[in-house]
């Protein structure tokens, strides 16, 4: 048991020098930018068909189930807020950021794990280059600049999946949900909304990274490296949610 | 002694979870020496490669490389005597996703080189000298086993480095593939008289890298004798490390003329 607290403070501490290490040479040159743009690539436009459909439904079903519940109340038309609000506030940034970090943070684990293996990131510094502003930082910019516009999209998915609902089934008409929609939305949610993605994006890089660049033990290795790293990315997004959110209503930031 | 050693370990120790993987090693390379590192699997032999480019810092001792002491440095100021050095890793460890073209011009792009048609004239020798140059174009997964290990020697080589480190070269390739790297390795000691640190199993090639000479005119291997060579070759020296410890070291005719049990043992 001990072992176990042991090894896992350790962990700790080890990703705090990887995260504080990286942040400190993303100030200073040399800066890759060409792996940048590829990892946008991968990492942003690569993840638009699953945030957009992830949205799409989860809109979609959120506005079924909600209309049960309001038809008994007789507030129907209060049925674009609920979404929207819901949507733009929780639902959009916490599932983008859990299927980005399912298929992000499980790459990025497995294709650093690999590198560590077969020996690529010592031979990297045996030639000159840092493996933090080669690998992990075009990652982590990478991410951070692409989840809070897939999260806009899903968002903007989200309350399209609930707009098709509202209208085929529950037959409120387009005037009624988009009004609803626009005047309901604040500035303090769509603010909260997009604060969430950037936090999320720093754990989804930075976990990927540091289970990959710690891949103990071969080919068996990179596959544990993978599952670890998204089990740990989505378990911190759902906690890091929950407090995130309580610190802003504490704050009284809406 | 006039000149420093290249390479030199100073009661070098390291500990890799509780395991004591090298204790007290202390060893000199001199100039153009070849030291051929062996020893069991799991000896340290490889980490040993690693302390000396600076991967790897040691729990105790000093490292000293090119008479500058790497064991305080830090991944900046290592850079600097790392251009010096080459190493060739056990599976080539060449990058999956470049070409062989631009995994051998990797050095050069890190170093700051841009024009191209300079890099592609250095990449295009390089290969030449490990004959891979129809590759060129090739990933490193189109390539077999031997075959990138030239390239990777290749790489290593493009800056011209005054040291060499090979770990376990020829592992796992078949005879004829194993003597052409053995003679790239005699190529780049007795043309370019560059410092050899090889980690091998393979007790043949130490031998026919202590025996014999590459000449350039012939372009291939011959028994040394004194008469060619006109006195002075490149030194061949052994290593052999058990348990971490530094268990032999000395010249090949020194291990054949061993009588202790456990080497006995491990040349037979």
């Amino acid at each position: 048991m001990v072992g176990f607290v042991k090894r896992k403070v350790l962990d700790v501490q080890d990703f705090t020098f990887l995260l504080v290490n990286s942040l400190r040479r993303a100030l200073t040159p040399p800066r890759y930018i060409v792996d940048t743009l590829l990892q946008m690539d991968v990492i942003g436009v690569g993840s638009l068909p699953i945030v957009v459909l992830t949205g799409f439904f989860t809109g979609g079903v959120l506005a079924l189930q909600t209309y049960r519940t309001l038809s008994t109340f007789g507030e129907v038309s209060l049925l674009g807020q609920v979404v929207a609000l819901s949507v733009v506030r929780e639902l959009g940034p916490v599932l983008t950021a859990l299927m980005v970090a399912g298929r992000i943070s499980s790459g990025i684990a497995s294709e650093l794990g690999s590198m560590l293996v077969s020996e690529q990131i010592d031979a990297m510094r045996a030639f000159g280059t840092d493996p933090i502003r080669k690998l992990v930082l075009p990652r982590l910019f990478a991410t951070v600049s692409t989840l809070p516009v897939l999260t806009i999209l899903s968002d903007f998915c989200g309350i399209l999946g609930g707009f098709f609902i509202s209208f085929y089934t529950v037959r409120l008409t387009s005037e009624e949900y988009w009004t609803s929609v626009y005047q309901t939305l604040t500035f303090q949610d769509v603010a909260q909304g997009l604060l969430k993605p950037f936090v999320f994006a720093l754990v989804i890089s930075m976990v990927g990274c540091f289970y990959g660049l710690n891949t103990k033990g071969g080919t068996e290795g990179v596959g544990r490296s993978t599952t670890q790293a998204m089990v740990a990315a989505s378990v911190l997004i759902l906690v890091l949610d929950f407090f995130i959110t309580k610190f802003l209503i504490a704050i009284r930031f809406f | 002694m006039d000149t420093p050693p290249v390479i030199e370990l100073r009661e070098v120790s390291l500990a890799f979870d509780e395991k004591q993987v090298l204790s007290q090693i202390s060893v000199r390379v001199e100039q153009s020496e070849t030291l051929f590192l062996l020893g069991v699997t799991g000896a340290g032999k490889s980490l040993l490669l690693k302390v000396v480019l600076g991967l790897i810092k040691p729990d105790s001792g000093q490292v000293l490389v090119l008479g500058r002491d790497i064991t305080p440095m830090d991944e900046e100021e290592l850079d600097e005597i790392r251009r010096r050095m080459g190493i060739v890793f056990q599976e080539g460890a060449l990058f999956d996703s470049l070409s062989v073209y631009e995994n051998v011009a990797y050095r050069l792009r890190e170093h700051g080189m841009i024009r191209e048609e300079e890099i592609e004239r250095r990449v295009r020798e390089v290969l030449r000298f490990v004959e891979m140059e129809e590759a060129i174009d090739k990933l490193p997964s189109e390539l077999s086993g031997g075959m990138r290990r030239r390239v990777s020697i290749a790489r290593a080589i493009i800056s011209e480095p005054e040291i060499m480190l090979y770990d376990s070269p020829t592992a796992g390739l078949d005879p004829v593939t194993s003597h052409t790297i053995t003679m790239q390795i005699a190529k780049l000691r007795d043309v370019q008289r560059v410092t050899s640190l090889v980690v091998t199993h393979r007790l043949q090639d130490a031998y026919v890298l202590a025996n014999y000479v590459y000449l350039k005119q012939r372009q291939a291997l011959a028994p040394v004798t004194n008469a060619d060579h006109g006195g002075s070759w490149p030194v061949t020296r052994f290593l052999l490390l058990r348990d971490g410890v530094a268990y032999f070291q000395g010249t090949p005719q020194e291990l054949a003329g061993t009588r202790d049990p456990y080497l006995l043992k491990y040349l037979a």
